[in-house]
């Protein structure tokens, strides 16, 4: 109950491909996170999963059978989105009954399971306020209740975080994965933030322009991406891409190395330079360094590194983990 | 210390209700010149007993009452239908507003004499295409038909106003309804109406102050009459004044009014205390 399989899929807006045609499958319970960059099509692919979108062309199927022509109602998904769309005038009650009293179900089953909602999402203290009474967190909060009295066989959640600050993004995070556990219903998650995907997911859908560029759990991304792009796109701080000599040394166009791999030395390494900004958080330690004929990259060290700007520095890029791409921006697997 | 412009705009009202007041408690009949005394609230007795008066009180407010249905009502379908992408929108939406911009005795003669006139007007002439009778609307119906003038004008603000309101509602709120499992009916009804309440408030609230003295629509159409059949208090307290040439009545019904909008107008601040402040 919840696998749902896009055949061909396209969405064009007019003469607009936004999305040429791909295929997917999610599996029954999983947790995929489609990420990319702002403007690539994840709020479209979702909308068109949902059925707030009709497809241009191929086929969606829910619980293998062919859901393309039905409407958003009779698919079985709950929808999260990123402006929360409660409904401003009804309290936190209604809002969260809403579905309920839609498919016709009694008060008092209904009072049974907003109750037990709530209490989930610890929001029996708001129950009867209006939405414009509470905080982003809360709203976040009725937004999941209204879609977990549903028992859904999919979740949808479009950038459900991206309106919360910094701290409570972190907390959302860890809920919504606790929510994951508890349910173990399919949850199909949208952000462009690369962090949330790699804390939250099972499987990674990354993409770029409409299209496909990697599919993968987090660790398979961050261990061999495919491309220049799911290359750069996933890890923070972002990895260091670098062409021209240095590459063709390594028989490649370009190659990437990520800040952690890099050996740093006061003296003697493979590549010397001047550090440009240096980051001290304790834990880790950031240095931007100028490499002649390199370019400027990003290293991490471990722990405290005596280094300031101005210093000099010597970089020894692990040889087992470097990223070597051909002139397609395509892996080369060695 | 008071502004002088405040304590001109002060002068400016102040002066008018206070000699209506003073009328209002005075003997004062035009064709009696001279015979003014102080009269007492014989004025207020005779205003308010006058059989006129209730069926005035009962013509103004189904008047004001019919125009809100209408407006309210037909106003919200015409911002559904004027929502839908069309083709011409931007003219269509122009001229969709005239009327509001036709002078209320022009229209009144334009409805009385090209459309509801039993020999000459359209609607006779519709009728006589189809074989029926052609009905004298202001002589027959003369209230409702004065309603469905008032309300042709009122409807362009209202339809405006609603349809603003209808294009800042949030579509993702209509699509999480949908995926809900709400269906057309229940989406306009749990989501649009709740979300247009606020718009229409205002529509109530600023017509009401306009229809409650309705007045050159009834003077062109149909003198009030027959009868009193379609006289309302603002037209009553002139025909006491300036047909019947007393000054005291018509003073004596004047303060009537302004109690009566005023009572109305309490009402209508509670409901928008309640609407407005969600
Ligand atoms: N209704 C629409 N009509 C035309 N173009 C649209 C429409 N919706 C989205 N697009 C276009 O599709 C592209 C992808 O949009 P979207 O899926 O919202 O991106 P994302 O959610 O990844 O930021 C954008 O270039 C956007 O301009
Ligand atoms: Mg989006």
């Amino acid at each position: 109950m919840g696998s749902i399989t896009l055949k061909k899929v396209a969405k064009r807006f007019g003469d607009v491909e936004v999305i040429p045609p791909l295929d997917l499958a999610i599996e029954d319970g999983e947790f995929v996170v489609f990420v990319g960059p702002s403007g690539c099509g994840k709020s479209t692919l979702l909308r068109l999963i949902a059925g707030l979108e009709d497809v241009s062309e191929g086929v969606i199927e829910i619980d293998g059978t062919d859901a393309t022509e039905q409407p958003p109602a009779k698919r079985r998904l709950a929808m999260v989105f990123q402006s929360y769309a409660l409904y401003p005038h009804m309290s936190v009650r209604k809002n969260i009954a809403f579905p309920l009293k839609m498919a016709g179900m009694e008060k008092s089953a209904i009072k049974a399971k907003v109750d037990h909602a709530a209490k989930t999402l610890n929001l029996s203290d708001y129950i009867d306020r209006r939405p414009g009474q509470l905080s982003g967190g809360q709203r976040q909060r009725v937004a999941i209740g209204r879609a977990i009295v549903r028992e859904p066989s999919a979740f949808l959640f479009d950038e459900p975080l991206s309106n919360l600050d910094a701290a409570l993004r972190g907390n959302m995070r860890i809920e919504i994965s606790e929510l994951h556990q508890t349910l173990d219903t399919t949850m199909v998650y949208v952000t462009h933030d690369q962090v949330e995907a790699m804390t939250m997911a099972d499987k990674i859908v990354v993409l770029n322009a409409g299209r496909i560029e990697q599919v993968g759990s987090p660790m398979e991304l961050y261990r061999e991406p495919a491309n220049v792009f799911v290359a750069s796109f996933i890890g923070s701080p972002s990895m260091n891409i670098i062409t021209g000599a240095p590459a063709a040394e390594a028989g490649a166009t370009t190659i990437g190395i990520r800040p952690e791999h890099f050996q740093l030395s006061t003296d003697g390494g493979q590549w010397r330079g001047v550090v440009g900004v240096s980051e001290h958080l304790g834990s880790d330690t950031f240095l931007r360094v100028d490499v002649e004929g390199v370019g400027t990259l990003t290293a991490r060290a471990e722990g405290e590194f005596p280094a300031r700007h101005g210093d000099t520095v010597g970089l020894t890029p692990d040889p087992e983990r470097m990223h070597r791409f051909d002139a397609a921006g395509l892996r080369i697997v060695r | 210390m008071m502004s002088p412009a405040v304590i001109l705009l002060l002068l400016w009202m102040i002066v008018p209700l206070a000699m209506t007041l003073y009328f209002s408690f005075l003997r004062y009949n035009l064709l009696m010149p001279g015979t003014e005394a102080f009269d007492g609230i014989q004025n207020y007795r005779y205003f308010l007993t006058d059989p006129a008066f209730l069926e005035a009180l009962g013509n103004t407010l189904m008047l004001v009452g019919g125009v809100l249905c209408i407006t309210v009502i037909g106003g919200t379908l015409l911002a559904l239908l004027l929502d839908q992408p069309m083709f011409g929108q931007g003219i269509v939406r122009l001229l969709f507003i005239a009327p509001f911009f036709v002078m209320p005795t022009v229209s009144a003669l334009v409805w009385k004499n090209m459309f509801m006139n039993p020999t000459n007007g359209l609607f006779a002439f519709v009728a006589k295409v189809f074989g029926g009778t052609p009905i004298d609307w202001l002589g027959h119906y003369p209230l409702p038909s004065i309603i469905l003038i008032v309300a042709w004008q009122w409807l362009p603000f209202a339809t405006l106003i609603l349809l603003t309101a209808l294009q800042s509602l949030d579509s993702e709120q209509i699509e999480a309804a949908e995926m809900d499992g709400a269906n057309a009916f229940s989406r306009f009804f749990h989501i649009v109406v709740p979300h247009l309440a606020r718009a229409a408030t205002v529509v109530i609230l600023i017509q009401t102050i306009f229809l409650l003295s309705i007045f050159a629509e009834i003077l062109v159409t149909t003198n009030g009459g027959p009868g009193n059949a379609s006289t309302n208090i603002p037209f009553l307290v002139y025909a006491q004044s300036l047909l019947q040439f007393d000054v005291g009545v018509g003073s004596a019904g004047g303060i009537v009014a302004v109690v009566l909008a005023n009572i109305v107008a309490i009402f209508l601040m509670r409901m928008v205390g309640k609407n407005l402040d969600l």
